[in-house]
């Protein structure tokens, strides 16, 4: 299953791109600012959510276009059966409004996601392992969305009780205990629920490295490292506990909004932080790819990889190529040459990118 | 063009929630049409609702007479309460015509990043009215985070009195498609499941 006859309309750098053609492979060449990822960006629209850049829509429009983007394409299903059109909209009228069609019928963005699954690593999300908990936090969230479609409710009606809780806290006016049983019972519920959907990723995502493991390319091992209980009636009274502590605080210090996310060199028994640039970019491209295999679920898989051949070595690479072919998703990479990518040019479509203009090679 | 008062007229209905400057342009132009007959029969309700319009002193509800149509009704079981955050949420169980007993209006819900505060709620009339006598207290709190956090601490502070705290059901809509709905409301429905006949 692959996408094919993408349209790319005044979006960013691109006035009007075709994209024709699509291999498994898809490689973007071209300078830096060519508007490589721009394309990237643009396929990362045929999933719900905000994008690969997290991008603000008005901000996504082309400069001195009419207001607008158009990102549309055809899904090409493997066993040859009706191809589906998908394609998201923003009306120059509306420019903070996306408006997301399936087969020429009007779609919330959810509906995208019964079709295609869309995942990307970027050079952005690089310091993973060494930027703050709360980053790493926020991936595993963005993962746990594909394998718990519930986890972005839970995770709103967690962070308002918290907020509410934090104010009662910090507030000059002592804080209304039966009040805070209130919130700490909601935060309990919503809390276990969020420490449950993560640890069961978490889990799947360890034996899914395991079986994906091979010699050249390091496996990380995943694990949760909480802070205070995860079980919803212990949670409740460690918040109750800790009123006293936290009321000088000022906030919350317990819950799952405070875990993190520790992820070791399995072989090595080394801190994922302490591990190479290379090293540690091999894990994350390991952990996207167990990530695909969770999330696919019988949808075409998208894989989106910005500059992803930089920090490997040729060894490290090849692996990364074989891995991507065994994989049955299609992937589109960006690059400033094509060096890098030779093993893989006899199976690839290549375009040139210049001036967000495309060029087939 | 249209007059100065017509403007002014347009621009008070356009406040109103639901209407906008187009609607209300689309109303005064109705009204201005029918002025022989729409135009008086608003104007009186407008004036007869101005002029005898109450809160009523027991639940909060909005009426023209206080104590309230729905708290004078002798029909009614004095002795079951419903509460809710709003007058808006009153009307929409009551036009449901399914619940035989009397309200509570709230007049909000907990919200610490609102600034609303127990002492901003009419919880001690709720008090009141239980400790008088109530067999049931319904918490019909909205199924958002701060409506179940204030639907909880009512819970508790009416944990010392002899009644019977109950709360709406949250899941399957009536007529709603499993297909359709979203995880949480789902689990909601799964763990509220109950035996059949």
């Amino acid at each position: 299953m692959a996408l094919d006859r993408i349209s790319i309309l005044d979006f960013r750098n691109h006035r009007q791109t075709a994209l024709e053609d699509t291999a498994r492979f898809n490689l973007l060449v071209g300078a830096n600012g060519a508007g490589k990822t721009n394309v990237l960006e643009a396929l990362s629209l045929l999933a719900p959510g905000r994008g690969l850049r997290r991008a603000k829509l008005p901000e996504m429009a082309r400069i001195d276009g009419p207001g607008g983007f158009t990102v549309a394409a055809r899904l090409q299903p493997a066993d040859g059966a009706e191809p589906v059109q998908l394609g998201t909209v923003v009306d120059a009228a509306q420019p903070n409004r996306r408006r997301v069609r399936v087969n020429g019928a009007e779609r919330s963005a959810l509906g995208l996601s019964e079709w295609l699954s869309v995942r990307w690593l970027t050079p952005a999300m690089d310091g993973l392992f060494t930027d703050s908990a709360g980053a790493r936090r926020r991936y595993l969230d963005r993962l746990a969305l594909a394998t718990a479609p519930g986890h972005a409710a839970l995770s709103n009606r967690y962070e308002t009780a918290l907020r509410n809780r934090n104010r009662l806290l910090s507030d000059d006016a002592p804080p209304d205990p039966q009040w805070l049983d209130a919130l700490e019972a909601q935060l309990a519920e919503h809390g276990a629920a969020i420490a449950a959907n993560r640890r069961a990723l978490v889990e799947e995502l360890n034996r899914e490295l395991e079986a994906q493991a091979d010699a050249l390319f390091p496996r990380p091992l995943l694990a949760i490292e909480p802070t205070g209980p995860e079980e919803r009636a212990a949670l409740a009274e460690a918040l109750r506990g800790n009123r006293r502590t936290e009321r000088r605080a000022g906030r919350t210090l317990i819950g799952p909004h405070r875990a993190e996310l520790a992820v070791t060199l399995a072989d090595k028994g080394v801190p994922a932080a302490r591990a190479s640039t290379g090293e540690q970019k091999a894990m994350l491209i390991a952990i996207t790819l167990a990530h695909g295999a969770l999330a696919t679920r019988g949808r075409a898989g998208l894989l989106l990889l910005d500059e992803v051949a930089a920090h490997l070595d040729p060894q490290r690479r090849e692996a990364l190529f074989a891995r991507l072919a065994a994989n049955g998703e299609q992937v589109w990479m960006t690059g400033t040459e094509r060096t890098p990518f030779d093993p893989i040019l006899p199976d690839a479509a290549v375009w040139d990118v210049s001036g967000g203009s495309l060029r087939r090679i | 063009m249209a007059s100065q008062e017509i403007e002014t007229l347009a621009s008070a209905l356009a406040r109103l929630p639901g209407l906008g400057p187009r609607s209300a342009r689309r109303a005064v132009l109705h009204l201005v049409k029918k002025r022989e007959t729409a135009l008086p029969a608003l104007l009186d309700a407008l004036l007869s609702v101005q002029d005898t319009l109450e809160e009523c002193r027991i639940c909060g509800n909005v009426d023209t007479q206080d104590p309230c149509g729905i708290c004078s009704d002798p029909r009614r079981d004095a002795k079951s309460i419903c509460v809710v955050e709003d007058v808006a949420d009153l009307w929409a169980l009551d036009r449901a015509k399914l619940f035989s007993g009397t309200f509570h209006v709230l007049g909000g819900r907990l919200s610490a990043l609102d600034g609303v505060r127990p002492e901003d709620l009419a919880i001690p009339g709720l008090l009141a009215r239980v400790e008088a006598g109530v067999d049931e207290v319904v918490l019909a709190m909205n199924a958002t985070l701060e409506g179940q956090t204030t639907a909880h601490y009512l819970a508790e502070r009416l944990e010392d009195f002899p009644v019977r705290i109950t709360q709406l059901a949250h899941g399957l809509p009536v007529g709603g498609e499993l297909d359709y709905l979203d995880e949480g409301t789902l689990a909601q429905a799964l763990r509220a499941r109950r035996p059949l006949g």
